[in-house]
C-alpha cells in the first residue's frame, strides 16, 4: 500500500521547511537589515529587528572608504578564472578516468579529495614562500592558480560522478557510427552532460567567491578581492556592525542574484542522475 | 560483402583468458548466432570483432583484409545493442543520420537514407520525437534505423531483445529475420535464449567458457549435439539425462532423451512414475516425472492435453531411436 499522505501531515512538513530555510537565511537577512541601521541601533539591546530608522548612509561611507569596483573586478576575475583553469583541466581528467578507469581510479580519486582534509594553514608557510619567488604574491595570475588548485578535487569528483552517469555503451554506439575522439566528445558526451557540467561551474565559482583563507593571505592591495574588502572592515579600533554588514551584503550581493536565478540548474545538477 | 575469419584470436584480461585461442568462419550473408549461458564470452566475441576490444592476439580478416588493427568505425559494421544506445538528446531523425553525418555524407543523401529506413522500420510518424519519447520496440527499431542506414559489411546484435516483453520480442524477432531475407547482409547475433538462436539462425556457434562447443545449423545441432553441453543447451524444455544402469543398457555413461521423444501414457510402458508438476498449455502438456527409484525428474512434453496431474501415476516410454549417447567425457559416441 502506498504510504498516505495526510493534508496535516503536508502542512507539518511544509512549516518544518520553512523554519529550516529561514534558520539557514536568517543569518543574511540579519546582515542585510543591520546593513540599513545606524551603529548605535546595531548594537542595540534588545535587537531591533524591523522598527529602526532605515538609512544608506552606511552604504555611502562604505563606498567613500574602499573602491568597491576594485574589489568586485578581483573576485569575479579570479572566481572565473580559477573555476575555468579547473574545468580545461578537470574535463579530460575525468573523462579518462570515468571511461578508461584503471586500477588505481578509486585510489587517485580518495588520494585527490584528501588533499581537501589538510588544514590549509598547514601549507600557508610554503606556499606563502613560493609565492615571494616567483613573484605571485599580491598577484590576480597567483590567487587564480591557487584556487584552482584548491576546488580542482572537487571539480574532478563533479565531473566524474556525471561522466559516471553516462552510459558507456552510448559512447561505443557513437564511435561504431564513425565518431572520432573528439565528435564523441563535442556530439554525445559533452550535451548529455551538461547539466552536471554547469553545476559544476556554478558550485566553484560560488566556492572561490567565498574563499577566505588564501586571498585574506596572500593579497594585499592590487588582487585583494571582496573577502578582503569584507575583512577590512574588521579593524583593531572596534567593529562597526552596521559598516561591516554594508560592505558584507555589497560583496555577497553578486553571488546571492547568480544564485537564485540558477537556482533550479544548481539543483538539477547537484540531483543528477540520482533519480533514473 | 561481409565475410569475417576469426583466426587463432585469443582475449585476456589481466591473467584471466576469457576466449582460448578460436577460429571462426563467418561467410557472407550468413545470419549467424552466437549462443551460451551468460559469462560465456558470446559478448566479448562479438565487441572483438567490432573493434571495442582488442585482440591479446590472433587475426581479425573482415572481407580478405586484416581488421585486426582498425578503429571500430572503419571495420564498416555496424552494432545494435542490448540498452539501444540511441543518443537522448537528438530526434529519432538525428539518431539515424548520426553515422552518415559522422562520414560526411551530403544532406539531401542523409534525409533520402533516413526517410527509406524510416518507412521500413515504421517510424516515419516519430522522426521528430526523442528517444525518450518512444517505446521499447520503437526504440529497438531506431537502434537498428541507425544500423542499416550505413549499408554496413556486417550487422551486430548484442542481446537486442532482453529488454523487450515476450510479446514484442516475438515480433521484433520476426523483423530482424524479415530484414535478413530482405537485406541479405552478413548478421552476427549474440543471445543467450536458444529459442531466438533456433529460430533465426542460419548458423549457430555454442559457446561455453570462451570456447566453441559446436557449430551447425539449427536442426544439426539439435539431432546431432556433438556433446552433453550442447544436447542440454539447444531445445526446450532441455534434454533429460540418466546415468547408471539405464545409460548402461545402451553402452554408454550417460543417454539423453528429449521430452518431446518420449511416449506418454496411464497404462503401461517402460518406465514407471509419480507426476510432480504438470504444465498444461492447452496445446501441449508438460510433464514433471519421478521415475521410481531416481532422484531427479524427467520431463515429458505431451501433445495436446493429457489429463494427469500431481501425484498419479504414469508410464514412459522413451523412442530408441532418439536416444543420444554420451562417453565418460560427456562426447557424443555415434
Amino acid at each position: 500500500m502506498a504510504r498516505a499522505v495526510t493534508t496535516r501531515r503536508k502542512a507539518i512538513n511544509t512549516a518544518l521547511a520553512w523554519a529550516i530555510g529561514l534558520l539557514i537565511f536568517f543569518p543574511i537577512l540579519w546582515t542585510i537589515l543591520t546593513s540599513f541601521k545606524t551603529e548605535g541601533q546595531a548594537i542595540a539591546d534588545p535587537p531591533i529587528f524591523l522598527f529602526f530608522d532605515w538609512t544608506l548612509e552606511n552604504y555611502a561611507i562604505v563606498q567613500e572608504r574602499s573602491d568597491y569596483m576594485r574589489y568586485l573586478v578581483n573576485s569575479i576575475i579570479i572566481a572565473l578564472g580559477s573555476t575555468a583553469l579547473g574545468i580545461v583541466i578537470a574535463v579530460p581528467a575525468a573523462w579518462s578516468m570515468a571511461f578508461v578507469p584503471s586500477k588505481r581510479t578509486k585510489d587517485i580519486l580518495m588520494w585527490m579529495l584528501s588533499t581537501k582534509m589538510l588544514p590549509a594553514v598547514g601549507v600557508l608557510y610554503p606556499i606563502y614562500l613560493l609565492f615571494i619567488k616567483m613573484g605571485l604574491l599580491d598577484s590576480r595570475m597567483g590567487l587564480v592558480v591557487v584556487l584552482m588548485l584548491i576546488n580542482l578535487p572537487i571539480i574532478v569528483w563533479m565531473l566524474y560522478t556525471y561522466f559516471k552517469e553516462i552510459p558507456g555503451e552510448i559512447l561505443e554506439a557513437a564511435r561504431m557510427d564513425g565518431a572520432t575522439l573528439k565528435e564523441e566528445i563535442i556530439y554525445i558526451l559533452t550535451p548529455m552532460a551538461v547539466p552536471g557540467i554547469a553545476s559544476t561551474l556554478l558550485l566553484n565559482v560560488i566556492l572561490a567567491w567565498n574563499e577566505a583563507f588564501w586571498t585574506l593571505n596572500l593579497t594585499a592591495a592590487k588582487a585583494a578581492p571582496l573577502t578582503a574588502f569584507i575583512a577590512s572592515y574588521s579593524s583593531p579600533e572596534g567593529l562597526f556592525y552596521a559598516k561591516l554588514s554594508a560592505a558584507s551584503t555589497m560583496a555577497i550581493a553578486p553571488i546571492l542574484i547568480l544564485g537564485w536565478f540558477s537556482q533550479k540548474q544548481l539543483v538539477r545538477g547537484l540531483t543528477f542522475g540520482a533519480v533514473k | 560483402m561481409g565475410q569475417i575469419s576469426l583466426k587463432q584470436i585469443t582475449k585476456s584480461f589481466g591473467d584471466v583468458q576469457v576466449i582460448p585461442p578460436l577460429d571462426l568462419e563467418i561467410k557472407d550473408g550468413e545470419f549467424v548466432v552466437f549462443v551460451g549461458p551468460s559469462g560465456c564470452g558470446k559478448s566479448t566475441l562479438l565487441r572483438l570483432i567490432a573493434g571495442l576490444e582488442d585482440v591479446t592476439s590472433g587475426v581479425i580478416d573482415i572481407d580478405g583484409a586484416d581488421a585486426t588493427a582498425l578503429p571500430p568505425a572503419k571495420r564498416r559494421l555496424a552494432m545494435v545493442f542490448q540498452s539501444y544506445a540511441l543518443y537522448p538528446h537528438m530526434s529519432v531523425r538525428k539518431n539515424i543520420a548520426f553515422p552518415l553525418r559522422m562520414a560526411k555524407m551530403d544532406k539531401a543523401e542523409q534525409d533520402r537514407r533516413v526517410t527509406a529506413a524510416a518507412s521500413v522500420l515504421n517510424l516515419t510518424d516519430y522522426l521528430d520525437r526523442r528517444p525518450g519519447q518512444l517505446s521499447g520496440g520503437q526504440r529497438q527499431r531506431v537502434a537498428i534505423g541507425r544500423a542499416i542506414v550505413r549499408e554496413p559489411a556486417a550487422f551486430l546484435f548484442d542481446e537486442p531483445l532482453s529488454n523487450l516483453d515476450a510479446a514484442l520480442r516475438v515480433n521484433m524477432r520476426l523483423e530482424i529475420s524479415e530484414l535478413h531475407q530482405n537485406l541479405k547482409t552478413t548478421m552476427i547475433y549474440v543471445t543467450h535464449d536458444q529459442v531466438e538462436a533456433m529460430t533465426m539462425a542460419d548458423k549457430i556457434v555454442v559457446l561455453q567458457s570462451g570456447v566453441i562447443e559446436q557449430v551447425g545449423s539449427p536442426l544439426e545441432l539439435y539431432h546431432t549435439p556433438r556433446n552433453k553441453f550442447v544436447a542440454g543447451f539447444i531445445g526446450s524444455p532441455k534434454m533429460n539425462f540418466m546415468t547408471g544402469a539405464e545409460a548402461a543398457k545402451h553402452d554408454a555413461a550417460t543417454i539423453g532423451i528429449r521430452p518431446e521423444h518420449i511416449t506418454t501414457s496411464t497404462t503401461d510402458g517402460l518406465w514407471k512414475g509419480v507426476v510432480g508438476v504438470s504444465e498444461h498449455l492447452g496445446s501441449d502438456t508438460f510433464l514433471h516425472v519421478t521415475l521410481e527409484g531416481a532422484s531427479e525428474p524427467i520431463t515429458v512434453r505431451v501433445d495436446g492435453e493429457l489429463p494427469v496431474h500431481h501425484g498419479d501415476t504414469v508410464f514412459l516410454t522413451p523412442d530408441e531411436s532418439k536416444i543420444h549417447r554420451f562417453d565418460a567425457n560427456d562426447l557424443r559416441i555415434a
